[in-house]
């Protein structure tokens, strides 16, 4: 494969990987887990 | 039995202690550097006519004092104080740690010496020779095992925000030291580059860049992400947006290097790449600023009483700033102006003193009570009158050297009717003169500031003693 489609290929890859990770960050089930997350700081005293 | 199991149950605090210490100590001698060269600038006589205190020498010995030894001293504290925190576990193999502490040492006096004797790679931000950077790289790799190896042996599900980013730092900072560190040894201190021409140009500034974004930002985000809620009591203002904000820097930082080769030998298409992609940068590094201040969200009275929040804020302030400035000035027109002046310099002085400088101090403060079992720091007051000493500082420097930049571009390009240059260089340099003054002035505040703050920790760690901090028991739902 020329090395220039590869790279066409990483790059829009790594957009479309760009964009699942925007969506999965705002999915309305993942807010309970995340507000958990965010507490982590304070579990400690 | 009793002692075994209270130890297992406390926090290693000791290399927490020994590397905030030692960070303040630095910075107050990186920045001491700092005020003499900006001094010869304008005293050039206070060179002394010696080759060990020329200005080419003690200009690599200023910014590696503060980047590496003021700012990785607190990254390492930070780091290990926080992933310990939020992971509820002590450090992975303290031994080893203790050794980061030592050999990153060894390090800074390596530089300290090594420097003024003039021994350099001649890459900015990369200059300590082969025998330093192989040391570097064997500190670093155990700053890695211990920094991991606690985030595996943690005892919550969820490896917190913070830990991202410093994760991050230390990851890209090994892959950039020892890509850009590749050399070939002639003799003891004395080495050349494995790459030639424009590749080691744009090797040395995706090194220098990255160096910038790894270095100078994810690790002391990771301190915001866990200082500012911390101070503010309350948590992050969106966990969502720190994620996407986490992801959208590591997919653009890496190639935003060439905007520091415009107009040079690289091919046109990597400086547009690079503009490109400093341009979209703005984005994450404006959504982690919101995200950071919007975490005072019903809070902002507090600002008014807690001069650490305000160091912690203000911070934010100059990295929004720093941030919109950056891009700005990687638009290749900009460029063609801003390029090789006093702009650079004032620029990467809102970044470094009202950035990087004012979140390490918040955070230290925040911290140097806590390690020694203070309630708090020795004087507020003193924290007050370093915050403003620190603030008004950098003002200062960084309008005199905006007025001094734009300035001398714009006389290096004034051309006259016939298509002569209007101004001699040297024209431009005595131009420049009064607003030097300035600089030195506003440096001289800003260490100023910091040697308030040595007394301000000397006193709170001598009248205090080692805190233990025992770590929680396993929550059920954490």
């Amino acid at each position: 494969m020329d090395i220039n489609t590869l790279r066409i290929l990483a790059t829009v890859a790594s957009f479309v990987i760009f964009v699942g990770i925007i969506v999965w960050a705002w999915k309305r089930r993942k807010t309970s887990d995340f507000k958990d997350a965010a507490n982590l700081p304070f579990t400690n005293d | 039995m009793q002692v075994s199991n209270t130890q297992s149950m406390t926090y290693n605090d000791g290399v927490v202690r020994q590397f905030s210490i030692m960070a303040v100590v630095w910075g107050v001698v990186g920045m001491l550097v700092g005020v003499i060269i900006a001094s010869q600038l304008v005293w050039p006589e206070l060179n002394l006519g010696l080759p060990w205190t020329s200005f080419g020498r003690l200009r690599p010995l200023h910014t590696n004092a503060v980047i590496f030894a003021f700012g990785g001293c607190t990254l390492f504290a930070t780091s290990y104080y926080v992933v310990q925190r939020t992971c509820h576990t002590a450090l992975f193999m303290p031994k080893l740690a203790s050794f980061t502490f030592w050999g990153w040492q060894a390090v800074i006096v390596a530089a300290a010496v090594s420097l003024p004797l003039g021994f350099t790679q001649g890459k900015e931000y990369a200059e300590l020779e082969w025998p330093i950077d192989l040391l570097i790289a064997v500190v670093w790799v155990a700053y890695a095992i211990v920094f991991f190896g606690t985030i595996g042996i943690r005892r919550v599900k969820h490896i917190y925000v913070a830990n991202w980013f410093f994760g991050a730092f230390i990851i890209a900072v090994a892959l950039l030291h020892i890509v850009n560190s590749a050399a070939m040894p002639a003799s003891f201190m004395k080495s050349y580059s494995a790459y030639a021409g424009v590749q080691d140009a744009m090797v040395q500034w995706w090194y220098g860049h990255n160096a910038v974004g790894f270095f100078l930002t994810a690790g002391f985000l990771g301190m915001m992400y866990y200082f500012v809620p911390k101070q503010a009591d309350r948590p992050v203002y969106s966990y969502s947006l720190s994620i996407v904000h986490f992801w959208a820097l590591i997919f653009t930082y890496m190639w935003a290097g060439p905007h520091h080769l415009h107009y040079t030998a690289l091919p046109d298409w990597t400086q547009s790449l690079g503009m490109a992609f400093s341009l979209v940068l703005l984005a994450p590094s404006w959504g982690g600023m919101i995200n950071g201040m919007m975490t005072l969200s019903g809070a902002w009275h507090k600002l008014r009483t807690d001069p650490i929040l305000r160091f912690l804020i203000v911070s934010l302030s100059f990295y929004g700033m720093s941030t919109f400035e950056g891009p700005m000035m990687a638009i290749k027109t900009v460029n063609s102006l801003s390029h090789y002046t006093d702009w650079t310099v004032g620029h990467v002085h809102s970044g470094a003193l009202g950035w990087v400088g004012l979140v390490s101090m918040g955070s230290l403060y925040y911290m140097v009570p806590r390690l020694f079992g203070q309630k708090q720091m020795h004087s507020i007051k003193a924290i007050e009158l370093h915050f403003w000493m620190a603030t008004i500082g950098i003002v200062l420097y960084i309008a005199a050297l905006w007025i001094s930049g734009v300035m001398e571009g714009l006389m290096w390009r004034a051309i006259n009717a016939d298509g002569t240059l209007t101004y001699t260089f040297v024209e431009s340099v005595k131009a420049k003169h009064p607003y030097y003054i300035i600089r030195t002035l506003g440096g001289l505040l800003y260490l100023s500031g910091m040697i308030i703050m040595l007394w301000n920790v000397l006193k709170t760690a001598s009248s205090g003693k080692a805190a233990i901090a025992t770590i929680p028991p396993v929550a059920a739902h954490a």
